[in-house]
């Protein structure tokens, strides 16, 4: 809306000064350096080429230029009742936390007396050999408490839903009226994973020849990796990450070096974890036991698994993403011969899975926190995103109804809402559900197409799939029961079925 | 902000928005979707405008209308049409563009915006699935005639963010600070190599440094 040209250089002008410092500033620069020396480059036609780049290549978590006039809290989330919902909720959360360490009579954050601090110098490396009494710590919230406190209680107040004013009613939870695309629009977007081309999770099973398409597709992902190409390998990645290369394509696509300052970054917050013992270190520690030590395939990285979380908890480069995420971290504050530091309290998703792929625990957690920051933080907040959990949720409901409508009727009569059990699965985008080779098939895409869409898109594929036994249940355990278990699913063919082999 | 607007909007009256109605309107509430929101100008005075800048509130279309008279000629005011249908909101049906913040700038408007002494936005909103629309916030900038000296290109004057001129009244100039102190630490560097234990002798005054005389009650 605004004058193109001032658009632009405003976009410009805000991507230089976000990458000021970075590594990748200086990677730029010299890029362009030698660029300015080809002949086919143009002065003149700078501008207008920059222009036509910024517009295709899109970039999922490349906020657009802000007004001038907008406030910052505009800039993280334009609608106001979505701001307001999550103001809400983060009070809640921090009430409840407050609340425990009043009972409990331990402290938010305190810092540690030094005989501590060297036992878990010591200790660092096994944390999980540890018993400590947990008993009494209970989690601050749960995904469910998500979806059944606030959730479908989120509406505009100025959406006019006295008369039937869509030509379809809509049967789900959730009841506001954000853009989400349907399957004609998802077929161009993900064009990639259509029947025609070869996707790594179908083709490379284990009775298609590898020459086929798997040999050559691996030497093109080594070329990717040689060429060290972050665009080529985030597009690479949407047809699937050869086990081996996985871990450096991911790098690759979320820029996330391991360089000796990375190293030394992560050192520092190993310290602060040393120094300062936060109240949310036992609900992590909790949470890691029950999850991660009874799990068959993830118990083997429980020790990484407190050692990355202890440290997110404290990494205030997490706090700068805040800045485009509609969320405000709780911080409690500690006092001490530092002064008064800051921690924010946030609830990652599941780590366990990238320890499959990274065994340092500094690159191990860089992956980690980048991944948090671009994708996994819009599944803890209400945002109107296309990427956040409302909408994937919507998504998920609309893609059920216009696709499946039988069987989404024949859930909701016997009141077994389908987003009831899809949402345990998306918010941990089905880490946890899916057997782990399947999951990072998944997450491939995630970072390929630069998008959680595709989330949204294999929790109805399930429903599809599991259809038959569905419309035989007559309740909703019935339905959890026939959708427990996940392990066995294969996710590309599931997604590719859905997408391009259902009728419209 | 372009360079050639005033940063101050000009004080103007928002009028009420006024609802078409379908119908008779005693008896039928029916939305027409339609909705005109008019922004005049002090009387007799005038502005060529830079930019109009307003918060949207579910608007899907914006026309705007201006009514201009030239100075000077005898004929009356005239209005034209300055920007048909605007689309703020992607889909009138769904959330996106719902609440943001725009600007319709000088450059984008099809008559040339000047001696404007009152606008019209005719706002429609096609959707039944909204209760109320409206345009938010509505400021409209003065355009300044452009400093005729600014002959740098494009690209580098727009990347400019920030113009860092620090006040420097009172101040010596910085280039003949700069160059005095070469000279001083050229001097410093004399003074460390020739280090002698012989006192500075030009600053004893005899008794003047009597530890009792320094101590002032």
């Amino acid at each position: 809306i605004m004058n193109e040209s001032t658009e632009l250089s405003l976009t410009i002008a805000q991507i230089v000064q976000r990458l000021k410092g970075s590594h990748l500033h200086s990677q730029i620069e010299r890029q362009a350096k030698e660029c300015l020396h080809q002949p086919e480059i143009k002065l003149g036609s700078l501008k207008e080429d920059v222009r036509n780049f910024l517009k295709t290549s899109g970039g999922g978590c490349w906020q657009p230029p802000c007004h001038p006039a907008a406030p910052p809290e505009h800039l993280k989330e334009p609608l106001a009742y979505m701001r307001k919902a999550q103001a809400s909720w983060e009070k809640r959360v921090l009430k409840s936390l407050n609340s425990m360490s009043t009972e409990l009579g331990v402290p938010l954050a305190r810092m540690r007396p030094a005989v501590e601090q060297k036992e878990l110098t010591n200790k660092w490396n096994e944390m999980g050999t540890d018993e400590p009494d947990l008993s009494r710590f209970r989690p601050v919230y749960a995904p469910k408490d998500f979806l059944e406190v606030t959730i479908p209680f989120l509406r505009n107040p100025n959406h006019d839903s006295s008369e039937e004013v869509n030509v379809r009613s809509h049967w789900g939870l959730i009841q506001v009226p954000l853009n989400v695309r349907d399957i004609p629009k998802l077929r161009q977007a993900f064009s990639e994973l259509n029947l025609n081309t070869g996707q790594l999770g179908i083709e490379d099973h284990a009775h298609i020849h590898p020459d086929l398409f798997e040999n050559e597709y691996v030497q093109i992902g080594k070329k990717v990796v040689e060429e060290q190409d972050s665009a080529a390998a985030q597009q690479y990645s949407r047809q699937g990450c050869p086990t081996g290369l996985r871990a450096d394509l991911w790098a690759l696509i979320l820029n996330s070096t391991n360089q000796p300052q990375d190293v030394m970054y992560y050192e520092q917050l190993k310290a602060g974890v040393i120094h300062h013992d936060l109240l949310v270190d036992n609900l992590i520690y909790k949470d890691v036991k029950l999850t991660a030590s009874n799990d068959d395939y993830y118990f083997v990285f429980e020790d990484y698994l407190y050692q990355v979380l202890l440290c997110f908890s404290r990494d205030t480069a997490v706090l700068e993403h805040f800045k485009y995420n509609s969320a405000t971290p709780p911080k409690s504050y500690i006092e001490g011969k530092m002064g008064v530091e800051e921690c924010a309290v946030v609830y990652p998703p599941n780590v366990a899975p990238l320890c499959y792929l990274y065994n340092e625990p500094s690159k191990l957690y860089s992956v980690f926190r980048e991944m948090y920051i671009r994708y996994f933080f819009r599944l803890h907040s209400i945002s109107s995103s296309p990427s956040g959990i409302v909408s994937l949720c919507l998504q998920f409901e609309r893609l059920l109804q216009t696709h499946l409508p039988q069987l989404f009727y024949h859930l909701r009569q016997i009141e077994a809402q389908p987003l009831r059990i899809a949402f345990k699965w998306m918010v941990r985008a089905f880490s946890g559900y899916l057997s782990t080779d399947q999951l990072l098939l998944l997450w491939d895409r995630i970072l390929g197409y630069d998008s959680l869409e595709t989330v949204a898109v294999l929790a109805a594929a399930v429903f599809a799939f599991r259809a038959e036994n569905l419309m035989e249940v007559t309740s909703l355990a019935s339905a959890e029961a026939v959708l427990a278990d996940l392990s066995t699913l294969k996710v590309m063919p599931l997604i590719q079925i859905f997408l391009f082999a259902t009728a419209i | 902000m372009s360079v050639s607007a005033d940063s101050e909007p000009v004080s103007c009256t928002v009028k009420p928005p006024v609802f078409l109605q379908l119908g008779d309107a005693k008896t039928d509430t029916v939305k027409s979707g339609v909705c005109i929101v008019d922004v005049t100008l002090p009387f007799g005075k005038s502005v060529n405008i830079e930019e109009i800048s307003f918060k949207n509130f579910y608007t899907a279309y914006v026309t705007v209308r201006l009514l201009r008279k030239i100075p000077g000629q005898e004929a009356a005011a005239k209005w034209t049409t300055a920007l048909r249908d605007l689309a703020l909101m992607e889909n009138p049906h769904t959330e996106g563009g719902s609440q943001d913040y725009s600007s319709i700038h000088r450059a984008q408007m099809q008559v040339v915006p000047d001696h404007v002494m009152s606008v019209r936005f005719i706002l429609r909103q096609p959707s039944s699935a909204w209760m109320n629309f409206n345009l938010q916030e509505i400021k409209i900038f003065r355009h300044l005639e452009p400093d005729p000296e600014k002959e740098v290109s494009d690209l580098l004057s727009d990347l400019t963010l920030v113009n860092f001129r620090p006040d420097l009244e009172g101040l010596p100039d910085p280039s003949t600070v700069s160059s005095s102190i070469q000279q001083m630490w050229a001097l410093t560097e004399v003074m460390q190599t020739n280090q002698t234990t012989a006192s500075i002798g030009r600053f004893d005054v005899d008794g003047c440094y009597d530890v009792n005389l320094l101590s002032v009650p």
